[in-house]
């Protein structure tokens, strides 16, 4: 086993796969989880053509594979005239991929927060929109996030699946290597490595973000 | 308590039906300044239904509320909104904001709602604990409260918004026996301060020497009215002093 193979070819390269990466998770993560959580809200509360539409993009976006979804932003999308290069495609079908998961947590977190809450917000004045705001979301987002934070971590992993549509993240990164030396073994053990850190640095990101949210007996009852 | 004076709050021919059974059959109430009616009657005679038809956390199906002389439009947000924080609504299961501790279950109105400052409504919801005597538990959670306390935090809440009246539906319904004490001692402090409020109750003692008004509500009516003396004393023959017998029976019994 050749070390120079290692460090002047693979890991310079999974390095900068590496950065794509993550400029591919955070955004998406982010975003896919506010998504997630209005979505989600819209599904439980909102008027009826509302909630059939937010249900309509849940059903479409956890029906369908993740793969078709990028080919068609990023190769069926030009055909109406909207070119997105393929990070931006990339994102945009992993915060809508994701988005629809998260919806889902949400949703069923919301309908466990009891109805008395509402009611008290609502007797003193809180408008429907407050209510939501302020006292039903963040008891639903505490409940929901060991929920959401799972599905971060699929995130972590289906972001793999950018380099299909050219834009070449950690796995684009490696495959090219294997490649064209025939290493396969060693490149894609040490890929499953790499996400292997992220996925063990989200969840102690998403363990400390838990217990910071933690509220006494909250969610015991 | 009549007074020649106008009501400061008028509910006229509440109706509502929920799952095809008629649950008010067209309820009406005056209810005066400084005055406590108590509401008492079997469970499911629609007690809590009237209360909360009141401040329309349940729209009725038909009916009219006035708040000194006016109207109620159900329909325009604002109004509605704006009446609500007049009316002080207080829940048998507390109904305390679970994510909130003490403090900021009784400031986030006020913030919110309200939109006084950060600083403001603290001090504000401070003075509020201290009033119901909870001074020293402003940090704790509705988890780790007991559930006299924290129905004295949900008065405190409710009183923090300055209503003009209060709904107080069996605030000690939930409560195990030996609490319940703490939280009609700061109904009965509310009461004699003045405060104008509607009771649904079971607290036939409390009633007795505290109502102005006992309005029994039975099937989705009020079927009688009239003070405590007339409907609780001991050679009454009503409807309501039958009830109170048989509740006492039953104390009794389990005891």
């Amino acid at each position: 086993m050749d070390t120079i193979f290692f460090t002047d070819q693979l890991i310079p390269a999974l390095n900068r796969g590496l950065v794509m990466s993550i400029k591919l998770i955070i955004p998406s993560g982010l975003i896919g989880l506010m998504l997630g959580i209005v979505v989600g809200t819209l599904r439980t509360f909102g008027h009826s053509a509302v909630r059939k539409a937010a249900n309509a993009y849940a059903t479409v976006f956890r029906g369908t594979p993740l793969v078709v979804q990028l080919f068609l932003l990023y190769f069926g999308l030009p055909n109406i005239g909207i070119y997105l290069d393929a990070y931006t495609a990339a994102v945009i079908g992993f915060i809508l991929c994701s988005g629809a998961y998260h919806s889902e947590y949400i949703r069923g977190s919301l309908l466990s927060i009891k109805k008395g809450q509402f009611l008290a917000a609502q007797s003193m004045g809180f408008s429907t929109f407050k209510a939501m705001f302020y006292i039903i979301v963040p008891q639903a987002i505490r409940r929901a996030l060991p929920g959401c934070g799972n599905e971060i971590i699929y995130l972590i992993k289906y972001s793999s699946l950018a380099y299909i549509i050219t834009c070449i993240e950690l796995t684009g990164e490696g495959k090219i290597i294997a490649t064209r030396t025939f290493r396969y073994t060693e490149v894609f053990l040490v890929i499953g490595f790499y996400y292997l850190v992220l996925v063990t640095m989200a969840s102690l990101g998403l363990q400390k973000l838990e217990k910071r949210l933690t509220i006494p007996g909250f969610g015991k009852a | 308590m009549t007074s020649p004076q106008k009501p400061i709050l008028r509910v006229e021919n509440i109706c509502k039906t929920l799952g095809g059974k008629e649950i008010l059959k067209s309820v009406s109430l005056s209810l005066y300044k400084g005055e406590l009616k108590v509401l008492i009657g079997p469970s499911g005679a629609g007690k809590s239904t009237f209360l909360q038809c009141i401040n329309f956390l349940i729209p009725p199906d038909k009916g009219r509320v006035w708040l000194e002389e006016t109207e109620i439009q159900s329909r325009r947000k604002r109004d509605l909104y704006a009446f609500r924080q007049q009316v002080g609504m207080i829940f048998q299961d507390f109904n305390l904001f679970d994510h909130l501790n003490a403090l900021e279950n009784v400031a986030i109105a006020l913030r919110k709602v309200k939109k006084m400052s950060r600083q403001a409504a603290r001090d504000h919801a401070v003075a509020e604990l201290e009033r119901v005597g909870l001074g020293d538990k402003i940090t704790l959670y509705p988890a780790e409260l007991s559930g006299g306390q924290k129905q004295r935090v949900s008065i405190a809440r409710a009183l923090a918004m300055d209503p003009k009246i209060m709904l107080l539906d069996e605030p000690t319904s939930a409560l195990d026996p030996e609490l319940i004490g703490e939280v009609l001692s700061v109904i009965r402090d509310l009461a004699k301060g003045g405060m104008t409020m509607i009771l649904a109750t079971h607290q036939i003692g409390f009633t007795r020497s505290l109502a102005d008004e006992v309005l029994f509500m039975e099937n989705g009516s009020i079927i009688e009215q009239g003070s405590p003396e007339d409907l609780l004393s001991q050679d009454a023959s009503s409807r309501t002093r039958d009830f109170c017998c048989r509740l006492n029976e039953l104390y009794e019994e389990s005891v």
